[in-house]
């Protein structure tokens, strides 16, 4: 059992959005329950349209449950705080600040008080870690797709934030820069054991991030189906990921669920106890790395 | 050369081109009228001025080149209430429109900005916007002179009505359709609502406002030259009316061309303002 802080509580969360024929509400998502771990690296997956946006939303306080609650190192979270960062889906840079700009603006914010040149320290610290640097006074404008989300990166660490909550950060980029800047953010996480939450659709892009996976069924009524605990060692890389034993059981694992169960998952929860405060843990491995299913 | 710059050149080639079969064809359309002189009573003749003496009623090119000559270089003189350089009335008139532009200006954003900012103003207040805005600014004429009584005031207030409703669209507009990534950022950033109004929501509207800055002082500039013809006294509009009074069409057609040129200006320095707060997305 990992006895860290759970520095992020889901408790219970539901959503519900007036029904698009005006009549009653339907329900994007309930009975959520999960946790992040402090400096634990949590990804999310799930279709399209089944609220993963909504629940980052309601988790970084921009948006209000219609159920249930989020806890952020134990309070409630009611509104947006400095110590929960988002990185958003598009970059949401100000086009009309540089990407200096856009960081100042953002660490100006955490620390009212400080000079010109503290500030200033602080966004190149930031500017440099994300390989940015030469490019601090070009315009979102004239940064590639890559460029941007790297700034957008750099904005959300320079507050130094508890948490790191990202929402598919990296879907708009192509295979190649995607893959770059994969590696980048993970170095950087593990380096600062920043504890991160992102949503994805990408299998490998949560293998290869994610300490655990958060398997969310489709909507409407979405539900966390299973937990799954990545049984690849920490230290991954894209080169040689594939190359363990364990790589591929994860990947068909998620790949089954993608494809099949996260459609039929009220069928399966028909024939089998459910609990939805602790939603079944699951490590898939190869044959010799059992047992594969452990209680949690 | 590059071809933008060949592009630039035969551009204005073909302007001066334009303008010289321009000024040929007006010239030979108004000498062809001024045939010999027929037999007339000389008091129908004194009375129809040079048209009873065979001539056009349209001064030549080369009449209302001289006379835009003489107002440019003597513009500023002052023979008496009604015979003032087109430098001085011109200043009237540029005054008057700044002055209710202005004033429209310091009310319009401000209040565009609260209303833009709230879904509830902007419902509210949009049927009374969407009525006054396509009164004619000079409907308002007689109302603002039968209750502020002052010609001068009457006139500044035409024109600040006429500037206000393109400003106060434009900038609630602009404010209500602020990309809303843009305020969760600031949300997320613990920002202030005024650090937000000022960092985030104006910047971002701004190419928006200056758009409906720049249609006000268009609407401005064209409302004084009528106010002005009505009230009279001083100013451009009061100039081209006194003119026409003297039958001096020469005096008219270089006023035209005076309006023409200021109005451009203005709209210049808004271009040039506008490119300044433009951003690419
Ligand atoms: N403001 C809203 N009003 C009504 N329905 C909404 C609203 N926001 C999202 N939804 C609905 O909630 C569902 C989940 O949306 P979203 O969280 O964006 O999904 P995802 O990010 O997983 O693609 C969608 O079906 C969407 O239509
Ligand atoms: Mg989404």
């Amino acid at each position: 059992m990992d006895a860290r802080k759970k520095i992020l509580k889901i408790e219970g969360l539901e959503r519900r959005f007036p029904a698009p024929d005006g009549k009653g509400e339907t329900q994007v998502f309930g009975d959520l329950w999960f946790d992040v771990k402090e400096g634990e690296f949590v990804c999310l997956i799930g279709h399209s349209g089944c609220g993963k946006t909504t629940l980052l939303n309601i988790m970084a306080g921009l948006d209000k449950a219609s159920g249930g609650h989020v806890l952020a190192d134990g309070f409630n979270v009611e509104k947006p705080a400095l110590d929960r960062a988002v990185i958003f889906q598009g970059h949401a840079l100000m086009p009309w600040m540089t990407a200096l700009g856009n960081i100042d603006f953002a660490v100006a914010s955490r620390w009212p008080g400080w000079s010109r040149d503290e500030r200033r320290a602080q966004c190149q610290k930031f500017i440099d870690l994300v390989h940015l640097t030469g490019s601090e006074d070009k315009k979102p404008a004239q940064l590639s797709g890559g460029m941007k989300q790297r700034v957008g990166i750099a904005r959300a660490l320079a507050i130094e934030p508890k948490i790191l909550l990202m929402d598919e950060p990296f879907s708009a980029l192509d295979a190649l820069t995607r893959g770059s800047l994969q590696d980048e953010l993970l170095g950087i996480v593990a380096a600062r054991n920043q504890t991160s939450f992102m949503i994805t659709h990408d299998i490998d892009e949560a293998i290869l991030l994610a300490d655990r996976i958060v398997l969310m069924t489709n909507g409407p009524e979405a539900r966390v189906c299973e937990i799954v605990e990545n049984t690849l060692p920490k230290g991954r890389n894209r080169s040689d990921m594939h190359t363990h034993p364990n790589y591929y059981p994860m990947r068909n694992h998620l790949i089954e669920f993608l494809v099949n169960r996260s459609k039929s998952f009220k069928q399966e929860l028909a024939a089998r106890s459910y609990d939805p405060k602790s939603p079944p843990t699951v490590r898939p491995g190869a044959p010799s790395d059992r047992p594969n299913k452990v209680a949690s | 050369m590059s071809d933008e710059m060949k592009e630039r050149i035969k551009a204005i080639a073909a302007s001066v081109a334009f303008l010289g079969l321009f000024l040929l064809a007006w010239n030979v359309f108004v000498t062809a009228q001024n045939g010999p002189a027929a037999d007339m009573d000389p008091e129908l003749a004194a009375l129809l001025g040079p048209q009873a003496k065979g001539q056009s009623a349209l001064p030549t090119p080369g009449e209302v080149g001289a006379e835009i000559w003489s107002h440019v270089t003597n513009p500023f003189y002052d023979a008496g209430p009604n015979d003032k350089g087109i430098g001085i009335q011109l200043a009237y008139s540029i005054a008057r429109v700044l002055t209710g532009f202005g004033l429209a200006a310091l009310i319009a954003i401000p209040l565009g900005f609260l209303i833009g900012m709230s879904r509830l103003a902007e419902r509210a207040l949009n049927p009374y916007i969407q009525l006054l805005k396509p009164v004619s600014p000079l409907a308002w004429m007689p109302l603002a002179l039968y209750t502020i009584k002052d010609s001068e005031i009457s006139s500044i207030f035409v024109i600040f009505i006429c500037s206000i409703w393109p400003m106060l669209l434009n900038t609630i507009f602009g404010v209500a359709s602020v990309r809303r990534d843009y305020l969760n950022v600031a949300r997320t950033l613990e920002v202030t609502p005024l650090r937000t109004a000022f960092r985030v929501i104006l910047p971002a509207a701004a190419p928006t406002i200056l758009t409906g800055m720049r249609i006000s002082i268009g609407i401005a500039w064209l409302v004084i030259v009528a106010a002005e013809m009505l009230v009279g006294g001083t100013g451009i509009g009061y100039f081209v009316w006194n003119e026409w009074n003297n039958l001096s069409i020469t005096g008219v057609i270089s006023a035209i061309f005076f309006i023409g040129l200021v109005g451009m200006v203005l709209d210049l320095i808004l271009g040039q303002a506008a490119r300044l707060v433009a951003y690419a997305e």
